[in-house]
């Protein structure tokens, strides 16, 4: 795989900001229905878009704990942002799913699987975290006993075209958690976005045929070793920019070694087993299956959406809950994130894109929560 | 082959506004789809007849506030195999219920001319209150497809599936961009349930709580919250005595029981 670091810049290209909206039609003219940033509800969301004027052009995000505001940039970068309440989980991984329908006939039933979602989508603008964020469901959902067909339906029709961040949020972390702010790999097409006083443009990356096709519809000219520089700078700025982290250093154990950790009681006195803190979490991926039936009898059906694990239901067994309090689902969620996960799954589940910091509405923050269990703790 | 059973269905009102038998006058396309399937044995917002007990299933609109009504809901619990009561009305005691614990008297002289006309109970209480209820359905409103879920869910014998978890979950569902925290609106959604489809939020507008509490709501950081985002203790009193002001855990958020500080 080639990356950034590499030597030869045979394979890095300059895209002029005037040639931007070409990509977006050679995308189309492909058929892909491309998703991109959009500003919607005072917030950078995903969403469908016909053309470049539907990026947050000139736009960037104030975020904190609890807190999110769109600001205005000095500039008109068209990614000066970082990542919003939305991730691209909610079209891999929606939060509803039809499974499969049923109707009643003599002696039994007969079953319909729900259709596949088959479509071409082209997910523009996807950050370090969130490719690794994507790889982490990929482990999940296609790699383990069990395939999940509907997802590797729709990953297979994704083509990922990421962007290296510029300006992350004061919520990001991904440097503590390896996961960015450099795009490495698992795209199919990279983007950096370079902007000067007298000059807006990008160099452009493409890894493998799906992003090389597209690439020969645009207007390029080699980047040489300038591109490849200037587009290492904007990665280095965001490094130091990035004021946030997690220490990581045998986090794994220290989870495991206190689950009597008097701060769990202090985040559940604050934490309101809301879930959105699972909903906007690009790995999370936990799900429920409700059956319905219509009033006839006739006709059944079983719908599967996501659920979380500060939800009472989440943890039924027999009739109840096993996990009452809040306290033990807060512990769950952390500990399973920073730590059980990489016994399960050879990875952490955090990639440190701060969501759950900044949409959680009593602003709390994983990597304060795990600061705070680490003074004090049983080693 | 022995004669099919059709259930029957009952509906009884109480001390309400009649909104909640509306949405079920709003499933009028799925009832007439199904005649023959259910019998409706009284329904008084559609039909005056009336039919006799006992019932497979009743639903119950409204809160016990007269004396009458305190007998009447015995007679309907003895007819009913199953009683759901919905609404805020009749599980939380509805926005009647602000009443409880002040002066009854003293409301009766200064909204009537003749309070001695008047024959009331001095408080509204929730259904549950009085008599054994198998299934409560929220909201101020309810919502339609929750209340066919309900029905079906009880006519077929298996457990309706009706979430007890926060608005929070239904806005991120719909990918409603988080008004407490984008706007900094203080909004009661991670304390309410879901059920209503996170209405408000989706247009601008932080929640009512028109559901009543979630299933395990924090108040105590919820009003914290409030108050880091400009919320006076008024603001905070007044959102939580609203339709659901009888719920005990909007009862005490409003009374600041179980609060640190007070
Ligand atoms: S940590 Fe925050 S977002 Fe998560 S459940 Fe608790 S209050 Fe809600
Ligand atoms: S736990 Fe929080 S910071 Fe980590 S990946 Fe999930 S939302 Fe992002
Ligand atoms: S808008 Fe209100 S209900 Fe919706 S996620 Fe935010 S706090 Fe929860």
């Amino acid at each position: 795989m080639r990356t950034f670091d590499d030597d030869d810049t045979n394979h890095l290209f300059i895209l002029e900001r005037a040639g931007f909206g070409a990509l977006i039609e050679a995308l189309s003219d492909a058929e892909y229905e491309v998703i991109a940033p959009t500003i919607r509800d005072g917030a950078i969301i995903y969403d469908a878009i016909i053309s470049e004027v539907d990026l947050p052009s000139g736009w960037a995000d104030d975020q904190q704990a609890g807190r999110y505001k769109l600001k205005r940039r000095n500039d008109e970068a068209l990614f000066g942002y970082a990542v919003g309440p939305h991730s691209w989980k909610k079209y891999l991984h929606p939060p509803e799913q039809l499974l499969w329908r049923a109707k009643k006939k003599e002696g039994g039933f007969d079953i319909h699987a729900a259709p596949i979602d088959t479509r071409k989508r082209a997910f523009l603008g996807v950050r370090a975290c969130e490719i690794a964020a994507i790889e982490i469901q990929d482990r999940v959902f296609l790699r383990g006993p069990h395939i999940d067909e509907a997802y590797r339906a729709r990953r297979e029709n994704t083509l990922i075209i990421a962007v290296n961040c510029g300006d992350p949020a004061a919520t990001c972390f991904c440097v503590s958690m390896s996961t960015g702010p450099a795009v490495r790999s698992g795209y199919d097409i990279a983007i950096t976005e370079i902007i000067s006083e007298d000059r807006h443009h990008f160099v452009i990356d493409a890894a493998g045929d799906a992003g090389r096709t597209v690439l020969k519809h645009l207007p390029l000219r080699p980047a040489g070793k300038k591109g490849l520089q200037a587009a290492e700078a904007v990665t280095a700025h965001a490094q130091q920019q990035m004021k946030r982290s997690l220490d990581t250093d045998g986090l794994q154990a220290l989870l495991q070694n206190n689950a009597d950790h008097p701060q769990w009681d202090n985040v559940a006195s604050r934490c309101l087993s809301c879930t959105n803190c699972t909903a906007v979490c690009p790995t999370c991926f936990c799900t429920t299956v409700e059956d319905h039936t219509d009033l006839s009898g006739e006709n059944a059906e079983r719908v599967q959406h996501w659920d979380s694990c500060f939800s009472g239901s989440f943890s039924e067994l027999g009739g109840a809950p096993v996990r009452r309090s809040t306290k033990s689902r807060y512990r769950q969620w952390m500990t399973h994130k920073l730590s059980t996960w990489i016994d399960q799954f050879g990875t952490s589940g955090c990639v440190g894109c701060g969501r759950c910091i900044a949409w959680c509405p009593a602003g709390i923050d994983i990597t304060e929560e795990a600061a705070a269990i680490r003074k004090g703790a049983n080693s | 082959m022995a004669r099919k059973h059709i259930p029957k269905l009952a509906v009884w009102k109480f001390a309400s506004c009649d909104g909640c038998q509306l949405s079920l006058l709003d499933c009028e396309d799925e009832f007439l789809a199904l005649a023959g399937v259910i019998d409706i044995a009284n329904f008084p917002e559609a039909t005056r007849t009336k039919k006799r007990g006992p019932y497979d299933l009743s639903l119950v609109e409204g809160s016990i506030s007269t004396m009458r009504d305190r007998e009447r809901i015995q007679k309907v619990r003895r007819q009913s195999k199953y009683l759901v009561t919905i609404g805020a009305c009749a599980t939380a005691g509805g926005v009647q219920a602000l009443r409880n614990g002040r002066d009854i008297a003293e409301f009766m002289s200064v909204v009537y001319a003749r309070p001695d006309y008047i024959d009331t109970l001095a408080t509204s209480t929730p259904i549950s209150d009085h008599v054994k209820v198998d299934f409560e359905l929220r909201g101020c409103p309810i919502n339609k497809s929750q209340l066919l879920e309900l029905i079906t869910a009880f006519l077929h014998g298996r457990r309706p599936a009706i979430a007890t978890t926060s608005v929070c979950a239904e806005c991120k569902a719909r990918g409603t961009v988080c008004v407490m925290t984008a706007k900094q609106a203080p909004c009661l959604g991670p304390v309410t349930q879901a059920g209503c489809g996170a209405i408000c939020p989706a247009y601008d507008r932080s929640c009512y709580g028109c559901f009543g509490p979630m299933e395990s709501p924090n108040t105590v950081s919820l009003k914290e919250q409030w108050r880091n985002l400009g919320a006076n203790e008024k603001d905070i009193r007044r959102a939580f005595q609203t339709f659901n002001a009888g719920a005990p855990e909007f009862l005490n958020a409003a009374r600041g029981h179980a609060d640190k500080n007070n």
